[in-house]
């Protein structure tokens, strides 16, 4: 009955929205930090450093922590991984560094996310560049995308001496940094704030609001740049294979996310509406950050439905626990088969369970519906060609994304990408990075033959 | 950005974070990895006589003793001299220096006690080009046995002599490393300087055994059943070192002397503390065996960003800078006065500092208010020992407060920046007799 359909805002009491979407993790303090950093054994050829992506010298950093030299430890952290501030809070440090932690086997790893946090933020709150620039090359090279591959790269062409300038469509740059994590992981307006540091290196300069194809095509950038960086990310979202036209109540996952860190950033929360039983499909970490913040803004049942079973989610292990703590249901072996409605709004989803066969997914035999008021879409985000404005036809793609070799090039001469556009990637924040490393590492190569990079 | 780079006694490198003789810096592969990994400099493993090399023990050679989560705190060893030909060394040595041009390297030298010996093992060392060589007197087992080592160090005429004997026979700076197990470091100080050395450098190892396995009822570690003592060193010894450093540097015959501070030096900070009183280098051994040559990483790195911070453009803008400041204790200003203050917001309530100044203090710490487990400094019976503060395990949660403008409680005075030390002070005997 219509009458049951409930989707509002302004759930909870004024104060709550503050502590639910506070920090997961605060940020340590100074004695809680020194115990945290005496913990690590300082190893030989660090399996913590290995793991990394971006191959962030760990345990100097965390020994820096240790000897009171914050500042030091800031330099070695950021020195590989510019957007080490925002990794520190989003990187899923348990399937990286800490699972690779040698102190694992008992049970504890060094807290190396929380602890390259503590080390970072200073510097970004700060106004202080750690990094100066080469002399100017006279090159110029167009980055699009501002998210955290095209922030990566940006800096570091900017710190070889290149000119660089950033079109990002979005009005705010940073991409997923700032419109897709979750909201109690990137408090205090992280992503703007490290954009801003990262910018202050000079030589870059950002257009907001200018996307390619609308404002800008690659061929003119090709004409007027001397290299062109495509990071991109994901712009399509995977529909659910079910005739959902015409019913209300039905998202996706990432606008969803993206409305509310929009309303976080703003400090009106209390205006983001949510459904009163709220279902999830999918299993990723989209799938996980929308149902943990659509129960924390006040849902009274959010339930998470993936069609395989726990080990297959994508979203790992610790991910899945904080899910179950903060009150989410999780059902496997189920995908959904009808979409139920009245009066074109949405009052349930059935279901159809499933079961592995001869190894493969098939359909079992039971059905069962769970009353909803919302559903979100979170089964995957696809590279939506597009987005190349027409050079989908002449860029080479693999597996519906950008085919990239080992520098990062693209079949398009001084077209380089990398991030989720293309193929290949893990959809991580840092291996974003990396990506925008390794373009801008041969960019710089291909257009004064020389790797330049000082530090301060 | 900080220069970190230092002129010692006319020996130049790019920091001051040196090897000690020991086995870091035994042969050329540990010395390639170590300047590859930034140490500005190395003092070569101890060199002997020509002719068979000495023979130690296959092991244990160390051991060590532990803080918490088996951090290494104190480390034992009965290493000795080079056990390697003395050609091979000085062949080595003249490899290394020509490709490492810019580190320092001095030569460690352990010879008998006559003249002929140090006059042609200096002329050997001379020939590899390296920057100096470093005298040891200190080495406490093994070579003391037979006349070498500390059996030298401990008499200051002998160091004389030997320093004597080396400056007149060669052209490179001396400097003369000293052992702490004497009664008063000045004494084999001052010796060093008046038989002409460029510097000195300390200190060598603390005599010691490390524990004592009661199961063989041998101290531990032991060799086939017996064991001997060995050298303590690491961080447990820095404070020691620290005090005889600073007694050298405050000593009026010996203030001035170029000095390189060996002991306990594993960050940064540790290496600052030495410069400050005085230190021109320091060398570091302990904490590159227990962690690696890569910990110079986080020294440079440290040293740098705290000059900065602190506007010191050289080393030598802030050495010596803490030696002013060391004296006596009969000088020290008996009308200064701190409380121990508690921040309730840091406070984790163990009662550690309350059961510490109750039992053996001055019973100046209550353990309740109004019922409840509460932990608080009672002024009028504090002293300001600062044992509460030794013992609490979360850092900054007690601090000592100097009272300024106040009257102490547990005196009764007004603390009003007065000075007074004990030679000045009525109950001194020695001040009565005066008066009278």
């Amino acid at each position: 009955m219509t009458a049951d359909i409930d989707i509002r805002a302004g759930r909870l009491a004024a104060g709550d929205y503050a502590a639910n979407f506070g920090d997961l993790h605060p940020l340590l303090a100074d004695h809680e930090a020194r115990l945290a950093a005496e913990r690590c054994l300082f190893c030989y050829d660090p399996p913590c450093q290995t793991a990394c992506p971006t191959a962030i010298d760990v345990p100097l950093f965390i020994r820096q922590i240790a000897t009171g030299n914050r500042l030091g430890a800031a330099k070695t952290i950021l020195a590989a991984n510019p957007l080490g501030a925002m990794c520190a809070r989003v990187c899923p440090t348990e399937t990286l560094c800490q699972e690779a932690c040698v102190r694992t086997a008992e049970g504890e790893p060094v807290e190396i996310g929380r602890l390259q946090r503590y080390a970072t933020e200073p510097v970004i709150d700060g106004s202080r560049p750690l990094f100066r620039r080469a002399p100017p090359t006279g090159h110029s090279v167009a980055v699009v995308g501002a998210g955290p591959a095209g922030l990566a790269c940006a800096h570091r062409l900017a710190v070889a001496g290149h000119d660089v300038t950033i079109f990002e469509a979005r009005p705010k740059p940073g991409g997923l940094d700032e419109y897709g994590i979750a909201s109690y992981k990137a408090t205090d307006d992280i992503a703007q704030r490290e954009v801003a540091w990262l910018l202050s290196v000079g030589g870059i300069t950002l257009k907001a609001g200018a996307a390619l194809g609308r404002d800008v095509t690659l061929a003119e950038l090709r004409s007027t740049f001397d290299a062109v960086f495509l990071g991109l990310g994901l712009q399509a979202v995977n529909g659910l294979g079910l005739d959902d036209r015409g019913i209300a109540g039905i998202e996706d996952a990432v606008a969803f996310i993206a409305r509310l860190r929009e309303a976080q950033a703003e400090g009106r929360l209390d205006t983001v509406p949510v459904g009163r039983r709220v279902v999830v499909i999918g299993g990723g970490m989209t799938a996980i950050d929308a149902a943990v913040q659509a129960k924390k803004l006040g849902a009274e049942e959010v339930t998470l439905v993936y069609r395989r079973g726990p080990e297959a989610m994508g979203a790992s292990r610790f991910e899945q626990e904080l899910a179950l703590t903060e009150g989410v249901a999780i059902r496997h072996f189920a995908r959904p088969a009808a979409l139920l409605a009245d009066e074109g709004r949405l009052t349930g989803v059935e279901f159809c369970q499933t079961r592995i066969e001869d190894g493969r997914l098939a359909d079992g035999d039971d059905l069962f519906v769970l009353p909803a008021d919302m559903l979100l879409r979170a089964i995957g985000q696809a590279f939506a060609p597009a987005a190349l404005d027409g050079a989908a036809d002449v860029i080479a793609l693999d597996g519906g994304r950008i085919a990239v070799d080992a520098e990062r090039r693209t079949s398009l001469e001084r077209v380089y990408a990398g991030g989720d556009c293309i193929a290949g990637g893990s959809d991580l924040t840092v291996v974003a990075v990396e990506d925008g490393k390794i373009a801008a590492a041969a960019i710089d190569r291909m257009l004064k033959g020389s790797v330049a990079a000082a530090a301060e | 950005m900080a220069d970190l780079s230092v002129n010692f006694c006319g020996i130049k490198a790019p920091n001051p974070f040196w090897l000690a003789s020991a086995p870091p810096t035994d042969k050329a592969y540990n010395i390639e990895r170590a300047f590859r990994a930034g140490w500005g400099g190395v003092v070569w493993k101890t060199l002997g006589e020509d002719g068979p090399p000495i023979v130690n023990v296959s092991g244990p050679r160390y051991g060590a003793t532990y803080g918490s989560d088996r951090k290494v705190v104190g480390f034992n060893n009965i290493e000795l001299i080079t056990d390697r030909p003395l050609q091979i060394n000085l062949d080595e040595i003249k490899a290394v220096k020509s490709r490492w041009p810019d580190r320092a390297i001095l030569v460690s030298l352990m010879v008998p006690c006559e003249e002929e010996a140090w006059k042609t093992i200096l002329r050997k060392v001379e020939d590899t080009g390296a920057d100096g060589v470093e005298l040891n007197f200190g080495c406490p087992h093994g070579m003391s046995e037979r006349g070498m080592g500390a059996a030298v160090g401990q008499v200051p005429e002998y160091i004389e002599m030997v320093t004597r004997w080396c400056k007149a026979n060669s052209r490179l700076p001396v400097v003369v490393k000293l052992t702490p197990n004497v009664t008063d470091i000045r004494k084999p100080a001052e010796a060093a300087k008046r038989g002409g050395a460029d510097a000195v450098s300390l200190i060598n190892t603390v005599n010691s055994i490390l524990a004592v396995d009661l199961d063989a009822m041998a101290p531990a570690p032991h060799t086939d059943g017996k064991a001997t003592h060995g050298g303590y060193c690491g961080p447990a010894v820095k404070p020691i070192c620290l005090h005889m450093v600073a007694e050298i540097a405050r000593n009026r015959e010996t203030h001035g002397v170029p000095l390189s501070g060996i002991g306990g030096i594993e960050t940064w900070r540790d290496a600052a503390e030495y410069i400050a009183l005085g230190c021109g280098t320091v060398q570091v051994c302990t904490a590159a065996m227990v962690y690696g040559f890569k910990i110079v990483q986080e020294m440079i790195s440290g040293l740098e960003a705290w000059m900065d911070e602190k506007g010191y453009a050289t080393i030598d803008d802030f050495r010596g800078r803490a030696v002013a400041n060391t004296t006596d204790w009969q000088y020290l200003n008996l009308d200064y006065v701190v409380k121990a203050r508690i921040d309730q917001d840091l406070c984790i309530k163990c009662g550690r500092c309350h059961i510490a100044c109750e039992d053996t203090s001055h019973q100046a710490i209550s353990a309740m208010k109004d019922g409840v487990r509460h932990f608080e400094v009672i002024d009028a019976e504090c002293v300001g020992c600062n044992l509460c503060a030794s013992v609490c395990p979360v850092e900054h949660c007690i601090e000592m407060v100097p009272l300024v403008n106040e009257v102490d409680a547990r005196t009764g005075r007004l603390v009003d920046g007065s000075y007074r030390n004990w030679t000045q002070h009525p109950n001194n005997p020695a001040v009565r007799q005066a008066a009278e």
